[in-house]
């Protein structure tokens, strides 16, 4: 228990130790533990980057959507608009075309009522000069009494 | 067990080191080195200190050789904890740039601490052991076959130490504030008078000297004195079963404690000698 020669020894020895670790065994982990610090730090900055990055996309996307959707919105209305505006104008041409096949189907009528009408008259005044002559034989002058069936004819 | 001692020659034995020195017939062990003085080795202290300090190396070493700086190891993730623990309390208390502070209380910590938790083998494995390859390896009387275990119950190995962290002192003391900037302190403080110096000086001296000594007698007194405990328990027959557990577990405290204010005030000194008052 006495202080001996053991003294130098540990004193040595201490020494030893304390420079090995220095060299050999400090400058390696302190590297190993900073180096793991500055990358986890990086890691962290990074991240908040791609969260900001992530939210500004989400901000982004909304907004687009947002804008497309009005844009729908509009192109369904004026879809709608336009779907309205030719359904009219084709009523309007359908009807159109409706008076004119009947004005066109009148004027046939009329055209065909009013020929037959003609070809009818003059049977009847042919008819009336026929049965005339027969009646009043050879005395009446056919030339003559021509005025009074025309009378006659234009009272049909 | 003390069967074949008597209480007091146990405990004698179990305190005695393990000596070796040189005498006129060559090399001599314990009994015959009585007389040696000041060259004797504690042939027991150097080979635990030393061992565990290479054991402590070591493990650092071949963690730090393979260290990685992504996902570490659960033994890296340890030996970083340990580096962190201790680089943590450099930082705060030593406020100069060092290279070899931290290491140096690395160095303290852990080897301090792993031979103080030899404190925790029970007394008797070790000398057991080693009596029984003296006996039957060497043809030794047990009794004479000594093993002190916890080298810190060394007071060569407490002021080892003590003078190193002294030297270490002196040397930042002199590099900081130049030879005359350190005399100056030692002899224009506390009283800042001419006619007051040689007080100063022996003011001075006494606070510098007792930092190792103090160093060192903390860690011997309280490593010695447990130590001796577990001796005293242990010649208690029965009773020690009882006894030495909760001793047992007061020095899970006591140990890391005493390594850690070695360390502490180690990096406090040196972190004083630094700086200007």
């Amino acid at each position: 228990m006495n202080i001996n020669a053991t003294l130098i020894g540990q004193l040595v020895a201490f020494a030893v130790f304390v420079w090995f670790c220095m060299k050999f065994v400090w400058p390696p982990l302190m590297q190993a533990i900073e180096q793991r610090q500055k990358e986890i730090a990086d890691g962290l900055a990074k991240s908040e980057r791609g969260q900001k990055d992530l939210e500004l996309a989400q901000e982004r996307a909304t907004e687009q959507l947002k804008e497309a959707k009005t844009q729908a919105a509009d192109i369904i209305e004026q879809a709608k608009k336009r779907g309205s505006q030719i359904v009219d104008e084709e009523t309007q041409k359908g009807h159109a075309e409706r008076e004119k096949i009947i004005a066109q189907g009148y004027s046939e009528v009329e055209a065909e009522r009013n020929r037959a009408k003609e070809e009818l008259r003059q049977q009847v005044s042919a008819l009336a000069v026929a049965g005339a002559e027969k009646i009043l034989a050879r005395e009446i002058d056919a030339a003559a009494q021509s005025d009074i069936v025309e009378k006659l004819v234009a009272e049909l | 067990m003390a069967s074949e001692y008597t209480t007091t020659e146990y405990i004698k034995h179990h305190l005695t080191n393990a000596s070796m020195c040189n005498t006129d017939s060559g090399i001599a062990f314990n009994k015959a080195c009585a007389d040696a003085g000041f060259w004797t080795w504690h042939v027991d202290t150097l080979a635990w200190s030393i061992g565990l300090g290479i054991l402590f190396l070591w493990y650092f070493r071949s963690v730090a050789k393979k260290a990685t700086t992504g996902v570490p190891t659960k033994t890296q993730a340890f030996v970083e904890l340990v580096v962190g623990f201790v680089n943590d309390n450099v930082v705060s208390t030593f406020h100069g740039r060092s290279s070899l502070i931290a290491p140096l209380a690395l160095t303290i910590f852990v080897w301090v601490l792993l031979m103080n938790l030899m404190d925790l083998v029970p007394v008797d494995v070790i000398p057991t052991i080693a009596g029984l390859i003296g006996q039957h390896g060497f043809g030794m009387d047990p009794h004479d076959v000594y093993v002190k275990a916890v080298p810190t119950t060394d007071l060569n190995l407490t002021f080892a130490l003590a003078i190193g962290v002294f030297f270490l002192i002196l040397f930042y003391s002199i590099k900081m504030k130049g030879i005359s900037g350190f005399m100056k302190e030692l002899t224009m403080q506390p009283f800042g008078h001419w006619a007051f110096i040689p007080v100063n000086f022996i003011l001075e001296t006494v606070t510098l000297l007792a930092r190792p000594l103090s160093l060192a007698l903390r860690l011997f007194g309280n490593l010695y004195a447990s130590e001796l405990i577990f001796i005293l328990i242990a010649t208690l027959g029965l009773w020690q079963l009882p006894l030495h557990f909760p001793w047992a577990v007061f020095h899970i405290l006591v140990l890391p404690l005493q390594a850690f204010i070695f360390m502490m005030l180690t990096i406090v000194y040196l972190s004083l000698a630094c700086e200007d008052h």
